[in-house]
């Protein structure tokens, strides 16, 4: 077991020092020089200059990588260009913020998307399956940020129900802290209820016309049980495991709800960061995100090894 | 019972100071500010809380003239080479550090000298400090300097404690301590700065907020959303298309006043092989592209009328416009003849670049079709901001739609564009007699002098027309109703002093 884990560590260093030069190479191609951009309105020659010292911008572009990386190595991902944060410490203040809109965001797809799914399989080919539909294909079709804006405008500006955008921690005020993130979560969830409906839906129909289930209706029992004890849990794992996949996406995708919604989160400290050329800030971001996902591949792969036996012996 | 009563006292206590006035202000700015040390940061919105946060020597009314803040007095030698000021002398920093001339002249010496300094070129006419006293000090310059008040008046005027910023040395902007009215609490990136009230200040009573926080929230949309739904107090930077919308609302008021800056199309006239093009070389083209504007239209199309038309550096209200000089009517006709004259009687190409956000690129579409009808076949190309500028200055460009945001003093506007070698001269235009002009307007302390020197300036840029001026910003904010005091500055600065929100 623990050389299977160690195999997977050695694995997973050069992808990490692959993805790192990819991020690094790429950045430097962006247009735009950091240091017009960290100058300011004045651009005064000598700041300038002393800006591409300071951040080592006039060695050559490997030798920039190497100082780089060598830091990052020992946890230093350097400071923002911008407000001079240490990265790792803005990292650090983002990350909890979006993982706690991606979580609300799974649990409204998950209520919403998986009992949908169920009811228009169970009514197939009636009006609720059809509305069940539309609703799901508007869901995958409305752009969110349009989306976000109207919700604004009717429940924050109309019915002044919920806080119109802004953030507050948890630790801080828990009820609040949930109030302000419903609507974003809802907005971010909405695509995502609609694939799960979608999927669960399929599943759930195949799991129906399977001979178990016409057994389980022989034997008599209550439509409910059939479809919830019987149907509903083995139509489950796929479900589970494209659930476990969205994940990632709603991660992705938090980073358009975090502008629209004010929320200061990972997402929008990744694209302001671009904009300003922070690239400190963006390469921090981009490694941390990187091995954070390469962790959690090996952990899943840790997982299916002490799930199944089989495995163990390749 | 004693018990009771007390309680009944405390509660009415709390109802009346409640009721009366709220404790918080919450002020919604377009972007977040970068580093909050007024020596290295660059931003407009970061100017917005130094002026809670960081008291300056002297500050400007609405009408750009020089009053005193830390500065009670100041007087130039006859030559215009030594500035001697008083002090006040009951100031103290939010650490404690008193204010006096020594904390001055490290000011001073932080700007000039500090590696991460930004102020350097502000304040590059300082060539000696000279403490006279415990309030008093004179700054010796290398030649008369007649932008040094209206620096003073800005970032690098404002004082922060020597004691803290050698402590903090680049960090400083962490934990910034200043002399305002309100010191820094906390902030947390992209999300807010929050300023408390600061009980030493020696003005405290005209500051009726305990506590001040400024969120950045970029989208025009949701901020005022957030306005309408009382989640924030006040807001700069109003859209002009939303303006109907707020006035409409009850519990909503609208300030505004004309900003100091510009917008307009820039042209490479010398920067590089690009310029090596008719647009670059010949002046009745570009002066042709002014006539077939109409700006009025303009300012009514992209901003409901809510901006000023504009074709000089200083906006129409300025003491510095020159009157000689006034905004063209569109003539149609007229540019046809001079892009007849200049060889070009069946029309032109031309490439403009221009930011790719709402505002620039809806009013590059209207300049568009406009020079249509005048033979200007104009072709946007849009950049993301950052790339633009880069383009621009390495002169990788024909025409560059760009503005600059202002500033108090007129030769901010002009100087380091026009000259030969101004630090911002990206159209890399040069004209002796134009260097002599600006070069007097910023030596002289006579208002007439320079004004003269201006108006002669204009007179020739009017003709070269290496900048086509379109319009100038307009500052609106947007306040809940239930605040009062507020005045607006052309320099779209929010001055906490005086503000109160009634608590209905």
């Amino acid at each position: 077991m623990l050389s299977f884990i160690l195999r997977r560590v050695v694995i997973a260093i050069p992808t990490i020092i692959l993805i790192s030069i990819f991020v690094f190479t790429l950045q430097k191609l962006l247009p735009g020089d950091p240091v017009l951009a960290m100058a300011g309105e004045e651009r005064d020659p000598q700041v300038l200059e002393f800006l591409r010292e300071k951040y080592r911008l006039n060695d050559p572009i490997p030798v920039q990588y190497l100082t780089w990386i060598g830091k990052a190595l020992t946890g230093d991902l350097g400071i923002s260009l911008r407000t001079n944060q240490p990265v790792l410490e803005l990292i650090g203040q983002k990350l909890p913020v979006t993982i706690q809109l991606a979580t609300m965001a799974m649990v409204f797809a998950m209520l919403i998307g998986i009992p949908a799914g169920i009811f228009s399989a169970v009514k197939k080919g009636t009006v609720i399956d059809y509305i069940a539909n539309v609703v799901a294909l508007s869901g995958l079709s409305i752009p969110n940020f349009w989306l976000g804006i109207m919700l604004i405008l009717l429940v924050s500006v109309k019915w002044k129900l919920l806080p119109a955008s802004g953030y507050v921690p948890l630790s801080e005020d828990p009820i609040r802290s949930i109030t302000v993130m419903i609507m974003p979560a809802f907005v971010l969830g909405t695509a995502l209820a609609a694939t799960l409906m979608r999927h669960t839906r399929s599943a759930m129909l195949s799991v129906l016309s399977s001979d178990y289930v016409r057994t389980a209706r022989a034997k008599g029992l209550v439509e409910r049980q059939v479809i919830l004890k019987h149907a509903f849990r083995n139509a489950l794992t796929p479900i589970v495991t494209l659930t476990a996949l969205l994940f990632g996406e709603l991660i992705a995708g938090a980073v358009l709800t975090e502008q629209i919604f004010t929320i200061p989160g990972f997402g929008k400290l990744v694209v302001d960061a671009v904009f300003n050329r922070d690239y400190a800030v963006v390469q921090g971001i981009v490694l941390v995100t990187a091995v954070g996902f390469i962790f959690m591949n090996l952990l899943a792969d840790v997982a299916y090894v002490l799930l199944n036996p089989r495995l163990r012996k390749q | 019972m004693k018990l009771m009563k007390l309680t009944l006292a405390a509660a009415l206590l709390s109802a009346t100071t409640l009721g009366a006035q709220a404790s918080e202000l919450r002020i919604a700015l377009q972007s977040d500010a970068d580093v909050l040390d007024p020596d290295q940061s660059r931003t407009f919105v970061g100017r917005i809380v130094y002026t809670a946060l960081c008291d300056k020597l002297v500050d400007i009314t609405p009408d750009l003239e020089i009053i005193p803040q830390l500065a009670t007095e100041w007087s130039f030698s006859k030559d215009g080479k030594q500035l001697t000021m008083k002090l006040r002398d009951d100031v103290v920093f939010h650490d404690g550090t008193p204010f006096d001339a020594e904390a001055v002249a490290a000011n001073i010496d932080r700007s000039q000298n500090f590696e991460e300094s930004r102020r350097k070129s502000e304040l590059s006419s300082i060539t000696g400090v000279e403490v006279l006293g415990s309030h008093e000090i004179r700054l010796d310059l290398a030649d008369a300097d007649a932008t040094l008040m209206a620096q003073l008046a800005d970032r690098a005027g404002m004082m922060v404690s020597p004691t803290a910023a050698t402590e903090a040395g680049v960090e400083f902007g962490l934990n910034p301590v200043c002399s305002g009215p309100y010191k820094f609490k906390e902030r947390v990136a992209q999300d807010r700065i929050v300023l408390e009230k600061f009980a030493d200040y020696y003005n405290a009573d005209e500051y009726h907020f305990d506590t001040v926080s400024y969120l950045p929230i970029p989208d025009t949309t949701v901020r005022l959303a957030n306005l309408q739904s009382g989640d924030i107090d006040m807001l700069e930077r109003l859209a002009a298309t939303d303006l109907a919308q707020a006035e409409g609302d009850a519990g909503i008021q609208v300030a505004s006043a004309v900003s100091l800056g510009y917008q307009g199309i820039t042209f490479n006239v010398g920067n590089g092989d690009k310029a090596d093009n008719p647009w670059g070389k010949d002046n009745r083209l570009r002066q042709a592209l002014s006539l077939s504007l109409d700006r009025d239209a303009i300012n009514q199309v992209v901003f409901n009328g809510a901006f000023a038309a504009g074709n000089q550096p200083f906006p129409p209200t300025s003491p510095w416009y020159s009157k000689d000089f006034a905004v063209p009517a569109r003539d149609v006709e007229q540019a046809k003849a001079l892009l007849a004259e200049a060889g070009f009687p069946d029309g032109i190409d031309l490439e403009v670049q221009v930011p790719n956000t709402t505002i620039p690129l809806q009013l590059m579409q209207v300049v568009q079709s406009m020079a249509a009808e005048a033979g200007i076949r104009i072709s946007l190309v849009s950049k993301e901001f950052a790339t633009l500028l880069s383009d621009q200055t390495a002169g990788d460009y024909t025409a560059s739609q760009i503005g600059w945001s202002g500033r108090v003093d007129p030769d901010g506007n002009i100087h380091q564009f026009m000259t030969s070698d101004g630090g911002i001269n990206d159209s890399k235009y040069a004209n002796p007699e134009v260097d002599t002009l600006l070069n007097t307007a910023r030596t002289s302390n006579d208002q007439q002098v320079r004004k003269e020197s201006y108006n002669a300036a204009r007179a020739i840029l009017n003709e070269d027309a290496p900048i086509v001026y379109i319009y100038h910003e307009t500052w609106i904010w947007a306040l809940d109703s239930a605040i009062s005091g507020f005045t607006p500055y052309p320099d779209g600065m929010i001055r906490l002093k005086g503000m109160k929100k009634e608590e209905g």
